[in-house]
């Protein structure tokens, strides 16, 4: 990783310096190594804080909207550095129009996959105060308040890296990447067919015990690319469930299945629902549940593969299957 | 605060006995009279379910009434406590909440709970002095109170100007009050000025701000004023080029609410929280504050 | 730790048996694993207490107040309206297992709950319910409770423990931690073979004062360790403070979400809302977030309509606000839950560096 890193931030400077962007969306350091923060860089000597490491798993695209990046033309290029995955976010939202390419200069950079500091902390490691990065980039050594230790990589990385969808970018003006030929990691609707295999009971006691930590932060509708609605209806008070809290254990499902409902043939699965969840839930379960249930039921489909295009969901064909067929699949 | 529940709520048989009664939990109370001002405001009249007074207040402070199914809401008190035990609310219609309570009618029960924040030093400060009201529009509704308690301690005060000015003459509030008495009290002047000129109105015509300074009222007294924020600013502007300092003028601020005791943490201006330590406030205080309301 | 009958040991082995002895009459609240994440939750047989897990993701502080609660139930017929107030919690409980920071955590939600005029509610909670902290084990890289002052070899509450070994150390604080204490001094140990909490001997007072010094000497290696609260609080001036240009970059990723607020120990903001069953009409109370945009919305418009602007007050409120309304305390006991758990890697201490004094970076 580290060869793509630096060739990032050289290339970032040299397109800040020469004028083809006036501005830099990447990562920027953090308190700790781990902690990466997206960062917009207006000028050319706070780029210094520019990084690119195993820790920049958050999908700048979401950030571009949030922060009205792309839309101000007279402002001049914004440069994005975008990572395999985060480049169907960003074909997604300029296919729902809440972006202008013509704004944008997409700098695509390599990925090895990401790492999780939490699944770190979860190998029982405490006190983390450094990490190292092995040459072949198998390997981390990762520094303690308590000691040093190694680990392996595979074995921390982010949720969505440990099935990545593979490493080709869809959309870039420029690539820095060498492994753009890699293909998919593992099966990553294996998850979802172990639900399936459950009982009805079962799989409601999973999801209870699930959701019923949500502490109703809204962290994953505010991160995630495909929840770009100006209002969102849990935030319109004459809605009439914008209540802030699961007062009851059928609100914190409700919230949840509502929400992975509205992003149906949008959602990207790009993880980051799950990555930003303060509980740990694996959201990421719905959404690749109804890509499952659409690839099964209208053909293969991944939305943000290309801008512009429509999605079964809001398309008709005459050899459509019938609703119905959501019921009869879901069996009793 | 914290005094044993009295039952002034009608409980629905689950009052504990001995449970404190908190500062949260409204008082039954019933509209009794409405008076509609202007197109888009009415005056309600509130009188508690009991016969007993719902509470003591003083002008400026404001209580929070709940609507079933609607929620709650802080509004000013219009009334004096001089006026008798009801209180009366001056509401315009603005929003959701709002617009539900202009649907109530005489009869009807509401929640009350209050009053809230620091009325304006009528008993202090304001003693002895002139007085210079200036309202826009529904900014009445605060001053209302004002000037019926100084008119019920007439001999208090000094001099009384009250410069009022609304969109058009239907959107004066309590006009005819206004011309009956207020116009008729001893000591006291009012102007009244509409922003266009309308068929049928001979008065002054002219923004507030604009007016006051044609008016040019020395600064030998106490100004209050209260209307939409960019009346308030323009209105202050004026008053210190006509040589106010800014310890001589009051006015009332407005932020959202939820709790009234300053513990939900949402009207904080600064370090003050408007339900606490406002709404009145002197504009030299206000100064202090951050520019965020 | 002076030597007396007040401190009691435990064998780490015999814990479940004093929650069992306690659960006898109250529930007892402690940090439960659900689904890979803690939080507090009633004992119950087959739960045990993990002494590792240095913080739950959400704070003690829901014990206290609660993140919705009920606080009337109305009907309307016709014109008519009948009020019930709900009545506050009042079944005795206990907490197991705070660290000093949330202990700290509750002390700045009394400053405002139990100001007149105290709140019913939280009051309720607070007079009913008895706190346990232990010494928190292993503290991390977010970990920067000294900035506060807080000391976290003595972690407060009514009972305050200390790990020593296969023992637990009890030293009851209060009068309330004292009776607590005392409820289970009939009970004996698993073995058999003599109390389950019997006093503590010389050396067993010797180990935890070895313990109390090894957790010192980490605190001090700790990254954050120097991070000071200079250029913050009651002798800040406010609008110089609040007038930095550095608000708009410092907040500039933030997602207006509300993970900082909900996983805080002394955010207290609140919403009132209500909730129409169909029978009746509930108000309940809600944890709220100045970082949402309907905090402050009105009819007319928001005082804050940016999402810098909510970033901003969030800490002004913890760094200058509330420390000008309560004699200089501070709204953060530097548990370090948001550092851990901002989705964009925001938080006070990244605030505190940019903002307060020149060692802070």
């Amino acid at each position: 990783m580290q060869a793509v890193s630096k060739k990032v931030l050289d290339r970032a400077r040299e397109l800040m310096r020469d004028g083809t962007v006036s501005r830099v969306a990447g990562w920027k350091a953090g308190e700790f190594f781990y902690d990466c923060e997206p960062a917009l860089f207006e000028t050319e000597e706070s780029l210094k804080d520019l990084v690119y490491n195993r820790f920049c798993a958050a999908n700048l695209s979401k950030f571009l909207i949030t922060n009205d990046i792309a839309s101000v033309a007279d402002r001049g290029r914004t440069l994005v550095l975008l990572k395999p995955c985060d480049t169907y976010s960003f074909n997604q939202l300029l296919t729902e129009h809440r972006l202008s390419r013509d704004n944008v200069y997409i700098l695509g950079v390599g990925c090895e996959g990401m790492c999780d500091v939490d699944r770190i902390r979860a190998l029982g490691i405490k006190g983390i105060t450094g990490v190292d990065e092995s040459e072949d980039g198998k390997k981390l050594t990762v520094r303690t308040l308590y000691g040093d230790g190694e680990i392996d990589v595979d074995g921390v990385l982010v949720n969505k890296c440990e099935t990545c969808k593979g490493k080709a970018h869809k959309i870039f003006d420029e690539l820095i990447s060498d492994n753009e030929e890699e293909g998919p990691r593992g099966d990553r609707f294996e998850c979802v067919r172990e639900l399936e295999s459950m009982a009805p009971a079962e799989r409601f006691a999973f999801w209870q015990k699930e959701l019923s930590k949500c502490i109703r932060c809204n962290a994953c509708r505010n991160a995630c690319p495909a929840c770009s609605c100006r209002k969102c209806v849990f935030d319109n008070n004459a809605s009439g469930i914008a209540s802030k809290a699961n007062t009851d254990s059928f609100e914190e499902k409700l919230f949840h299945i509502i929400r992975a409902f509205h992003v149906a043939g949008r959602c990207t699965d790009c993880g980051e629902c799950s990555r930003v969840c303060p509980q740990g839930i694996p959201l990421h379960l719905f959404n690749r549940k109804y890509i499952k249930d659409i690839n099964e039921f209208y053909g293969e489909f991944a939305a943000g593969e290309e801008a512009g295009q429509r999605g079964p969901l809001i398309s008709f064909e005459a050899g459509d299957r019938e609703p119905n067929s959501v019921s009869d699949k879901g069996g009793d | 605060m914290t005094d044993t529940c009295n039952v002034n709520v009608q409980c629905s048989g689950s009052c504990v006995p001995g449970m404190a009664k908190d500062m949260l939990l409204p008082q039954l109370a019933v509209v009794t009279a409405i008076r509609t001002d202007t197109p888009d405001v009415k005056t309600f009249r509130v009188e508690s379910v009991s016969g007993q007074p719902l509470f003591d207040h003083m002008p400026g402070q404001c209580a929070m009434l709940t609507l079933p199914g609607y929620g709650e809401a802080m509004f000013s008190i219009t009334s004096s406590p001089t006026q008798g035990e009801y209180k009366e609310f001056s509401i315009k219609r603005c929003g959701q909440l709002t617009d539900a309570l202009h649907q109530m009618e005489v009869g009807q029960q509401i929640g009350i709970r209050g009053p809230y924040g620091k009325p304006f030093p009528v008993d202090t400060e304001f003693k002895g002095k002139n007085l210079l009201f200036i309202a826009g529009g529904i900014g009445l509704a605060p001053l209302h109170s004002v000037i019926e308690f100084v008119r019920a301690h007439r001999s208090d005060y000094g001099h009384v100007n009250i410069l009022y000015g609304s969109r058009s003459a239907a959107d004066l509030v309590d006009l005819g009050h206004i011309q009956s008495d207020w116009m008729t009290e001893k000591d006291t002047d009012v102007y009244l000025t509409i922003d266009r000129p309308q068929e049928g109105w001979d008065g002054h015509v002219g923004f507030v701000p604009s007016y006051l300074k044609e008016l040019a009222f020395g600064p030998d007294c106490t100004a209050i004023i209260c209307g939409p924020p960019i009346m308030i600013k323009f209105v202050l502007q004026a008053l210190i080029e006509m040589g106010f300092d800014k310890k001589q003028v009051y006015t009332t601020l407005e932020l959202k609410m939820k709790c009234g005791i300053g513990k939900c943490g949402r009207c904080n201006i600064g370090s003050k929280f408007v339900c606490k330590d406002g709404p009145v406030f002197r504009c030299d205080e206000i100064d202090e504050l951050p520019n965020e309301y | 730790m002076a030597v007396n009958g007040s401190v009691k040991k435990i064998r780490m082995s015999d814990l479940d048996r004093f929650f069992s002895a306690l659960s006898l009459t109250q529930k007892v609240y402690l940090p439960v694993e659900k689904a890979g994440q803690y939080d507090y939750a009633p004992w119950e047989p087959g739960v045990s207490y993990d002494p590792e897990e240095l913080h739950t993701v959400k704070s003690a502080k829901g014990l206290f107040f609660p993140q919705s609660e009920d606080l009337i139930k109305y009907r309307r017929e016709g014109l008519s309206l009948a009020i019930g107030p709900v009545a506050p919690e009042d079944e005795e409980f206990v907490v197991f297992g705070v660290r000093a920071c949330d202990v700290k955590g509750f002390e700045v939600l009394d400053r405002v709950f139990l100001t007149d005029p105290v709140d019913t509610y939280y009051k309720a909670r607070r007079d009913h319910g008895t706190v346990i902290s232990v010494m928190c084990p292993k503290p991390e890289e977010t970990c920067f409770c000294g900035t506060f002052g807080i000391e976290a070899e003595a972690p407060g509450g009514d009972v305050q423990c200390f790990i020593t070994g296969e023992d637990m150390l009890m030293e009851a604080l209060t009068e309330k931690g004292e009776a607590l204490l005392e409820s289970v001094s009939g009970v004996g140990n698993t073995n058999g073979d003599g109390a389950l909490l019997p006093a503590a001997d010389e050396t067993d007072l010797k180990a935890a004062e070895e313990v109390k010094e090894a957790h010192r000497e980490i605190m001090k290696k700790l990254p954050l360790a120097g991070l000071t609260t200079e250029g913050f609080g009651k002798d800040a001036d406010l609008l110089t403070l609040f007038d930095r240009p550095e608000w708009k970059e410092l907040s500039a990723t933030c997602l207006g979400c509300g993970t900082c607020t909900f996983v805080c120990p002394t955010c207290q903001c609140y919403d009132i809302r209500e909730y129409d069953t169909g029978r009746d009409i509930r108000r309940f109370r809600v944890w709220d977030s100045c970082m949402y945009s309907d905090f402050t919305m009105m009819a007319h418009g928001s005082p804050r309509p940016e999402q810098f602007q909510r970033f901003r007050q969030r800490f002004m409120h913890k760094l200058k606000y509330y420390p000008d309304n309560y004699e200089g305390a501070f709204s953060c006991v530097g548990c370090g839950r948001c550092l851990k758990k901002c989705p964009s890697s925001l938080n006070i201490a990244k605030v505190m560096k940019k903002l307060g004094g020149a060692d802070n970076d």
